[in-house]
């Protein structure tokens, strides 16, 4: 069953800006679906959409099956985290926990118990004296979401609610943020415009560019098979390559680079021609260096621990990132590598 | 003292030496002039004697004054504030592209001396003003409303002069809260006038609060808008000072009823600061 539905749903501001056009997404109850895509592509408005904070243009949106519309903002039982977290500052952590249930007609020993549950749920017990400005940006997005699930509303709406953190508490948040989902199991829509956030926590992810929906799907769907060059680009470092089809089996191609070298492709997305100009995507991580049929020189190094990131110059001229991980020492540059590339791993759009 | 501890008073000596000078030396002089003797023969001697203060205690008009200007300087403040918050509310809110030049607009009059403004007044509220002459002309009245030198009057002159800085004050406030404090409110279950009363109301306060008590003490101490404005049996007090003072050569006695003045707006703005101390604020409206 669906918990959100959108139906051709747009939004247009005045001055002529067309921040949604006509996006179609179904939400499965339960599911966690991130919408990811880069700034101005739309993904608040769709959500404050949602929420009822702005109207739709066109178009109609369905929680839990029903039209909402015309549905006023207050009696759609969403729960919603900022992400700036939004919490009252004139309230204390009590108060603000326990906002929703006021407005919900829960009798005062109900409310206490619950906002006490909820702050165990988010691992911060007994807080309820302090205000917010006496809590750390972690533990307030912590509040934040405690104050959304306490009302155990229909869908959680949560907007790039880890941007404001720092990285080492960004990765912890996420994890915890998607094991509560899991364990109350309410339908979340995540806006966010960080890939690895979308890929680490999604069930689905929506990927949106200038108010359209470019792709959706898995994680690694969407990861392993883009369909699109924005998608390809958004989600991690993807290389383009460009050469000339030379051979055509089915879906394996054969592509030959300016300089002779060749690229087989396993499976090409759509159909090709003998001769024809093509892009074969790559992903960064999946260029081995050493052993291969491509040779290159090495350009510049940016040294990540672990890993690195080279950036190798092909004997054509063409230029191509590979990740490697390192084993003994990095690569210099100016070094002569030879690149091999699995043709499974290559894909054409 | 060290050199770390002397900076910040070598630092502030700027402002402390012309605040000594302008303001607390004169209020000084002011204070010692309340004892000085008034002899019969009309001359000020200096002196240490309670006479003046006395005459002050004794006489009942002098406390019907202060409370008649109290009195008009809280009807003024309250209809700023019914006057000005929804005007507030308006420009920080409301989706209009030209919001710098509607705030440019309602400060442009005070380009205008403040005499002329308050004259211009007697134009339009007196017997043969634009209301009179409006309300006659569609035979609403045959005779004119007696709408100027009265009570009325003064606090009518005395909104227009105070309204924009009840305005600004508000504006300000409002303009600082976190739209996403409302949508939040919103979502939770608040109908837009319930949120407006939980979050925009008590996070408006300090702003609402600076502009009552700009307003307020301004108003209080105001002189020409009464004098202008105000009827023969228009009491108010700072014009008793003027009185005393320039009238009457009575420097003594225009002395005291400064100091009590002082006094009274002091304690006003003590009791303010007791309640709706800035950091204070918040917290006393989460209870
Ligand atoms: N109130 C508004 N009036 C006019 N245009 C708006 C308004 N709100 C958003 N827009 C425009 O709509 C587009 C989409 O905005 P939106 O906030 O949804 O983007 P976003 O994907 O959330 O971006 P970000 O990652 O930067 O938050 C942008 O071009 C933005 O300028
Ligand atoms: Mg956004």
């Amino acid at each position: 069953m669906s918990s959100v539905e959108l139906k051709k749903v747009e939004k247009h501001f005045s001055g002529g800006v067309v921040a949604v056009d006509a996006i179609d997404l179904d939400v499965p109850d339960g599911a966690f679906v991130t919408l990811l895509g880069p700034s101005g592509c739309g993904k608040t408005t769709t959500l404050r959409m949602v929420a009822g904070l702005e109207t739709p243009t066109g178009g109609e949106i369905r929680i839990k099956g029903q039209r909402v519309n015309e549905t006023p903002i207050h009696q759609r039982n969403l729960g919603m985290v900022f992400q700036n977290y939004a919490l009252f500052p004139h309230k204390s952590i009590f108060d603000n926990v326990a906002f929703g249930l006021k407005y919900r007609k829960v009798s005062k020993s109900d409310i206490a118990a619950r906002v006490k549950q909820a702050l165990d749920i988010v691992r911060l017990p007994g807080v309820e004296e302090r205000f917010p400005t006496q809590l750390s940006g972690g533990q307030q997005q912590r509040i934040a979401l405690a104050r959304a699930l306490v009302i155990e509303p229909d869908v959680l709406l949560l907007d790039e609610p880890l941007s404001a953190l720092d990285a080492n508490l960004r990765e912890e948040m996420r994890g915890e943020i998607k094991a509560i989902q899991q364990r109350i199991g309410v339908t979340a829509i995540f806006v966010t415009h960080d890939q690895g956030e979308a890929l680490a926590m999604s069930d689905l992810v929506v990927v949106m560019n200038k108010g359209r929906i470019e792709q959706r799907g898995a994680p690694a769907e969407v990861y392993e098979h883009p369909r699109s060059e924005f998608v390809a680009n958004f989600l991690g470092n993807a290389n383009f390559v460009s050469g000339t089809v030379a051979a055509v089996n089915g879906k394996r191609v054969s592509v030959v680079l300016a300089d002779g070298a060749r690229i087989d492709v396993a499976d090409s997305a759509r159909a090709v021609e003998m001769g024809e100009a093509v892009n074969v995507i790559v992903r960064a991580e999946k260029i081995e260096l050493g052993g291969g049929g491509l040779a290159g020189t090495i350009a510049a190094v940016d040294y990540l621990g672990s890993t690195a990131r080279y950036d190798v110059t092909l004997a054509g001229g063409q230029k191509v990132t590979a990740l490697a991980t390192i084993r003994d020492g990095a690569r210099r540059v100016g070094e002569a590598v030879s690149l091999a590339i699995a043709a499974e791993h290559c894909r054409i759009l | 003292m060290s050199r770390a501890l002397a900076r910040p008073y070598l630092l502030l000596s700027p402002a402390i030496l012309s605040l000594s000078l302008l303001m607390v030396a004169p209020v000084v002089f002011v204070l010692a002039y309340s004892f000085w003797l008034r002899t019969a023969e009309g001359l000020d001697v200096p002196a240490f004697q309670f006479g003046n203060w006395a005459n002050f205690f004794s006489d009942e008009f002098y406390w019907l004054a202060l409370y008649s200007t109290f009195k008009t300087a809280l009807i003024t403040t309250a209809v700023c504030i019914v006057l000005g918050y929804p005007t507030a509310y308006f420009l920080a809110r409301a989706e209009i592209k030209n919001r710098g030049l509607l705030l440019f607009l309602m400060f442009l009059p005070f380009w205008v001396s403040y005499i002329i403004r308050t004259m211009s007044w007697i134009n339009v509220l007196g017997k043969n003003g634009f209301v009179n002459a409006v309300l006659m002309g569609i035979g609403i009245t045959d005779e004119p409303f007696k709408l100027l030198y009265n009570d009325f009057s003064v606090i009518m002159g005395l909104v227009y002069f105070q309204l924009p800085y009840m305005i600004i004050n508000v504006y300000v406030s409002l303009d600082g809260i976190d739209r996403n404090l409302e949508s939040a409110a919103r979502v939770l279950g608040c109908t837009p006038w319930q949120s407006f009363r939980e979050v925009t109301l008590p996070l408006s306060l300090p702003g609402l609060g600076a502009g009552s008590l700009l307003c307020f003490v301004l108003a209080a101490g105001s002189y020409v808008t009464p004098r202008l404005l105000g009827g023969t049996d228009t009491l108010f007090f700072p014009d008793l000072i003027y009185e005393a003072i320039i009238s009457q050569l009575d420097w003594p006695f225009g002395a005291v009823l400064s100091v009590v003045m002082l006094v009274a707006l002091g304690l006003v703005i003590a009791v303010y600061n007791r309640f709706m101390s800035l950091s204070d604020v918040y917290r006393s409206f989460a209870r």
